[in-house]
């Protein structure tokens, strides 16, 4: 009977090694395939053009060369690409932080007359597409003179968060009460309490929410497209789309400002990433 | 202890509503996103309704003409049609896979294996990676004679199409890039979705005598279908809001094959400047978006265990 008992530990423990010898192999081959892509990308816009060309095709460049990074770097602005991409997101998710904690908390602590429905309404806008606003947009920022500056990226995406104010809510009702009572009792100011107890307790969804709005504004390609045409305005976006105007098939080109573009964005994800799957997680929406 | 508790937050609301300042308190810490939301969101809204009932070019005044430009875009606008139907071959293509795919991958991370963290990560590079280098990455991958994708077919023998010149292939192929690219976000929701099936669910069916691939098909699967569910009306919603890629990949080509909704809402608003007809398209799409997640909703009742 012991010996039963054992030989089932063990054909257990086998089955055990099967399943995860199995579950490593798919998803190696499923992580290739997605990773595959990017390799092709990095390993092509170290070529030449010529060898880019080549049949059978070279996994790694035989002879590499940065000169298409050079080309981008000199022969373009890709420089001022990436001050104007970066200062876009900056000051875009800076505003939004603010914005949306300051309504997150009214939101989830103070009582006034209206708040609910005005929370409603303040939702109610995430389901409004895109394409109904951008066109009034437009010609508004073209009315005021806002088109070809950074102002119609920059204000609307400080100013009109409902998803930040969303997540960020949803957060504060998970914090303790207690501690905002306290300060209440001792004749802390209802902004006094926002700036020293909640605004602080808030951080981890604070960075959260300014991983999602960085992301979504770095890969934003449809607002500067319909808003920017001169070149010394474009973001990184509009510069690697530039580029392929104008080399349609210099592939080398092409892959090295491709991963121009999305070098800074995964440097972002790597140092937050477990702020992003909790975005995820927490509301199910993407910024 | 909870006496007293309740006692202080007592002593706390009569505090706030005894100066009457403070009842109006919290209008000040929403004005910053309520100005914003009236100035960009819902005035133009009103503003996009009023225009879809002119005609205007930006350039002489608007033009009142009723509902002339709903009633051309549905009835004399042979390319609108095509465009919509496009775009719901857009959807068609990618709801089996962007439902399937990151379960199979949830349901694979969903256990204590060794690198976890690692296979998270590659599945969710291409999501934070953005629509431009994505679409350039791939229309290398297709390309008809150099690209990876027919390259690695002829070793198979295969004879691959020149994906994105092919009116027929362009399609389902960029579908592809966005099924891809959405793989790990959807994977995220369904890791959260397993994490939320109890444990005692699996081990009173294991002690039952279920084994595994029953159970993930009478336990795991119903469990998981409100998550099935947001997915696909997700999906549905993101393929008719779809511009970057088809800018970056086809243009809309060949022959307006891939040519989707935003697209040609672009073309007409940005392109021929028929800023009237381009709002009557985007009230549409509005309306479309409305209708499909009603029938989803609707559908849900037959299929999703809540």
């Amino acid at each position: 009977m012991r010996a039963a008992r054992v030989e089932r530990v063990a054909s257990s423990r086998q089955q055990q090694l099967i399943a995860n010898t199995v579950t490593h192999i798919l998803l190696i081959v499923l992580g290739l395939a997605a990773l595959a892509p990017f390799w092709w990308m990095i390993s092509t816009s170290f070529k030449t053009e010529f060898e880019a060309f080549q049949i059978p095709p070279t996994w790694l460049p035989l002879e590499p060369t940065l000169e298409a990074y050079g080309d981008l770097f000199l022969n373009q602005p890709f420089g001022i690409f990436l001050y104007n991409s970066v200062k876009i997101a900056i000051l875009g998710v800076g505003g939004q932080l603010i914005t949306s904690s300051l309504a997150a908390f009214a939101f989830a602590r103070l009582d006034f007359p209206g708040k609910n429905v005005l929370f409603i309404i303040v939702l109610s806008t995430m389901m409004v597409p895109y394409a109904v606003t951008v066109i009034p947009l437009y010609i508004v920022m073209h009315r005021v003179g806002w088109v070809n500056t950074h102002l119609p990226l920059i204000v609307p995406a400080m100013l009109s968060s409902a998803y930040g104010t969303f997540l960020l809510r949803q957060f504060m009702f998970s914090l303790p009460i207690e501690l905002e009572d306290a300060a209440r009792i001792d004749g802390c100011s209802s902004f006094g309490i926002y700036r020293r107890i909640a605004l602080p307790l808030m951080k981890p969804a604070l960075a959260t929410l300014g991983v999602f709005s960085f992301m979504a504004s770095w890969n934003n390609f449809f607002g500067p497209f319909i808003f920017l045409d001169r070149k010394h305005l474009f973001t990184v976006q509009l510069g690697v789309a530039l580029v392929q105007r104008q080399w349609y098939t210099s592939w080398p080109r092409l892959m090295a400002g491709s991963v121009v573009v999305t070098l800074p964005v995964l440097l972002v994800f790597l140092l937050l990433q477990r702020y992003f799957v909790r975005g995820i997680s927490l509301t199910g929406i993407k910024g | 202890m909870a006496q007293s508790q309740a006692l202080t937050r007592l002593a706390v609301r009569t505090k706030i509503q005894g100066i009457r300042w403070h009842r109006y308190e919290g209008y000040l810490f929403v004005a910053p996103l309520i100005i914003g939301i009236v100035a960009f969101i819902f005035l133009p809204i009103a503003a996009s309704l009023y225009m879809s009932f002119h005609t205007w070019d930006m350039v002489s005044p608007p033009e009142l003409v009723g509902i002339k430009n709903y009633a051309r875009l549905v009835s004399r606008d042979r390319l609108f049609w095509k465009v919509l139907g496009n775009t719901f071959k857009y959807a068609g293509w990618i709801i089996v896979p962007s439902v399937t795919f990151p379960l199979i991958l949830a349901a694979l991370l969903d256990r204590p294996i060794r690198m976890r963290y690692l296979y998270r990560l590659a599945f969710f590079l291409p999501l934070v990676t953005s629509v431009v280098a994505v679409g350039l990455m791939f229309r290398w991958l297709y390309d008809g004679e150099f690209g990876l994708i027919n390259y690695s077919l002829s070793w198979v023998g295969i004879d691959g199409p020149n994906w994105l010149s092919d009116p027929f292939w362009a399609m389902p192929a960029v579908a592809m890039v966005t099924v891809w690219q959405g793989l790990g976000y959807n994977m995220v929701l369904y890791l959260a979705g397993l994490q939320g099936i109890p444990d005692h669910l699996h081990e009173a069916a294991t002690i039952d005598g279920a084994g595994p691939f029953s159970r993930f098909f009478r336990i795991t699967i119903p469990l998981l279908t409100p998550t099935m569910f947001f997915i696909l009306v997700m999906s549905v919603i993101g393929t008719f809001q779809t511009f970057g890629l088809i800018y970056v990949m086809t243009q809309g080509g060949p022959i307006n094959s891939t040519n989707v909704y935003i697209y040609y809402l672009w073309q007409m608003a940005f392109g021929s400047s028929k800023m009237g007809y381009a709002s009557a398209m985007a009230w549409i799409l509005a309306l479309v978006i409305f209708t499909i997640t009603m029938i989803q909703v609707r559908l849900a009742r037959l299929w999703v265990h809540y």
